[in-house]
């Protein structure tokens, strides 16, 4: 069997093997104890849903996004507003506020990350461009970024107050626990398997991958590269947006909503290393229930600091990241056969 | 009768300096004029006049630090110029984007292979291909693309398992499929056995005969160039040297002496 063939054979064996053994475990836990099951899951889909879309930020375009947590908000407050004030029906609302983020995202793409608006004006006014992008410079991103989430908490604050009026929890409850909350574990499943197809069965995946592995042979074979990091950082920001869609009707609609999704999606890119799907589905796994489980019994402050502890673990042990740990197994295993 | 040909005949009408360059009164496809790299105060290419015309398999030659990959990357738009312009096809193409050049008719391949080691050979013969061309049409173009590369029956193998000649055979292919005018192909034998690079020439000379791809190709190997080139250019110290014939620059004793570095400073690496 060629290479390539046993690559694809072992992502299809191990791959449908994990989520079978997912899917066999929550039965089980469904069976054992529903209400603790439920926690876990949806603690596992938080940090799912906060990560996805800083993962693929990070991991194509280098451009670490400290406003992610704001581009949350973002999408959290263009969902409630469009639900509360504009009367959408709660599906649609949370699809403008997935739309209304991806767009913000785009302009902050043009105009900070890769500075095509400024140096198209500087190349108009002093002949020469005013900025060099922000790709693949983790530091400058990050102060830069920095100083937008600033911006858009105090911007939020000033436009809309210290809080606004908040969407009603929809569905009802099973064992104890909210079905939204439950749902919510469906939905980023699905949002883990969208972004599998895209960036690994598209044309659009394939410029992507090329540009993410070598960015001026990609241009040199007629991608437009500048145009895959536009849309990637939209799509990324989308996500985020959308996150913040879905957890709108769980979370209080304050200017600083940003800060409870920051810290875990960022602790889950690190330790899931650089595959956007594989990192980020198995950093959720490892993460989210160690969350769960010490929120659970110690109070909440107790689960984020055994989370920023069990990070700090993984790293000293995983320093390339669960993805590094993937890969090597899946190297022995391909040798070993 | 067309606006171009009435032009032609118009004694009123002027050209401008892109149809003068290379538009549709001569047969040159490209044309530098003047250019300038300089990064810091290292001068790469000093004010480089260099043509080159339709269907013409020019090599470019010259010592380390001559100038040569950076000329290369000016016309692709890899690197911007200083001072100068490019025209091709009677167009002013100093300002566009790399992929608007590859649009325009222009590829190169680079020195080091550029294949994406994490793809698959149809992954990677496919994304040229796929700027283009969709759905039964882009299968035909990647069934040809591989098979030109003498790679059928391992579509699915990841690049990076691949030879360094494969590598070579399947980036020329992938930069072929974009049906270029003008293809660059920097060093394109370095490291390849005798058979690799007969095989390599035989695919450069049918691309330029049987298809009329004009050719630019830097390469060290004087047998490989004295067996494909047309016309050689000789850079040195950022500038052209000398252009002629295989048997005349071979003939040149000047040039020996810039090889040896016995013809003042030869200079550092220049690319």
């Amino acid at each position: 069997m060629s290479n390539g063939l046993k690559q694809q054979a072992f992502q299809v064996r191990y791959g449908l093997g994990a989520v079978v053994a997912v899917v066999a475990s929550l039965a089980v836990g469904v069976l054992v104890d529903p209400n603790l099951t439920f926690r876990v899951s949806y603690a596992v889909s938080f940090v799912v849903l906060a990560a996805v879309g800083l993962a693929i930020i990070f991991g194509i375009m280098g451009v670490i996004n400290l406003a992610h947590g704001e581009f949350i908000l973002l999408g959290a407050y263009a969902t409630t507003l469009s639900a509360v004030k504009g009367g959408l029906p709660l599906p649609l609302a949370m699809g403008v506020g997935a739309l209304v983020t991806a767009l913000f995202g785009l302009t902050v793409e043009r105009v900070v990350i890769s500075g095509f608006v400024p140096n198209w004006i500087g190349r108009r006014t002093v002949g020469r461009d005013l900025i060099t992008p922000f790709y693949d410079r983790l530091a400058d991103s990050m102060v830069a970024t920095f100083g937008l989430s600033l911006i858009m908490t105090q911007g939020a604050r000033i436009v809309f107050g210290n809080s606004i009026e908040q969407i009603g929890v929809p569905f009802g409850s099973t064992a104890g626990y909210p079905d939204y909350r439950i749902a919510l574990v469906g939905v980023a499943a699905g949002v883990l398997a969208l972004v599998y197809v895209l960036f690994t069965q598209t044309t659009f995946g394939t410029r992507v991958r090329a540009t993410m592995q070598d960015e001026e042979t990609a241009k040199a074979l007629g991608v437009d590269t500048e145009r895959v990091y536009m849309v990637t950082f939209a799509i990324g920001s989308g996500l985020a947006g959308f996150t913040g869609a879905l957890f709108a009707p769980l979370l209080s609609m304050q200017p600083t909503l940003g800060d409870q999704f920051l810290v875990e999606a960022f602790v889950a890119v690190v330790v899931g290393g650089a595959s956007v799907v594989v990192g980020t589905s198995l950093s959720g796994l490892l993460l989210g229930p160690v969350d769960a489980l010490f929120s659970d019994q110690f109070g909440e402050f107790a689960g984020r600091i055994a989370l920023l502890f069990a990070a700090m673990l993984a790293l000293r042990f995983l320093p390339g990241g669960i993805t590094g740990v993937v890969d090597r197994v899946r190297d022995r295993i391909e040798e070993g056969s | 009768m067309s606006d171009a040909e009435s032009k032609r005949l118009d004694p009123n009408v002027r050209q401008t300096a892109a149809e003068k360059a290379t538009g549709d009164r001569t047969d040159t496809l490209l044309r530098t004029d003047g250019l300038v790299k300089t990064f810091g105060g290292f001068t790469a290419t000093d004010e480089i006049d260099f043509g080159v015309d339709e269907g013409e398999l020019r090599c470019l030659i010259g010592p380390n630090g001559a100038g040569k990959s950076t000329l290369l990357k000016l016309i692709t738009g890899t690197l911007t110029p200083t001072d100068g312009r490019i025209y091709y096809d009677g167009h002013d193409i100093t300002g566009l984007a790399p992929n608007e050049r590859v649009g325009r008719g222009i590829s190169m391949k680079f020195q080091v292979p550029s294949v994406y080691g994490d793809l698959t050979v149809r992954e990677n013969a496919r994304l040229p291909v796929q700027q283009f061309a969709d759905g039964e049409e882009r299968r035909r173009l990647v069934a040809e693309s591989i098979e030109a590369a003498g790679l059928a029956g391992c579509e699915e193998v990841p690049a990076s398992s691949l030879s360094h000649g494969q590598q070579q055979q399947l980036e020329i292919s992938m930069v072929a499929s974009l049906e270029p005018d003008l293809l660059l192909l920097d060093e394109p034998v370095a490291g390849l056995s005798v058979e690799e690079r007969s095989e390599i020439a035989d695919r450069v000379t049918r691309l330029n005969d049987e298809e009329g791809i004009a050719f630019v190709v830097i390469e060290h190997d004087t047998d490989f160039v004295a067996e494909i080139a047309d016309k050689v250019t000789v850079l040195h110290e950022g500038d052209i040297f000398r252009e002629g014939s295989t048997e005349e620059i071979e003939s040149d004793p000047a040039i020996q002496r810039i090889y040896l570095g016995t013809d003042g400073d030869s200079g550092g690496d220049r690319r």
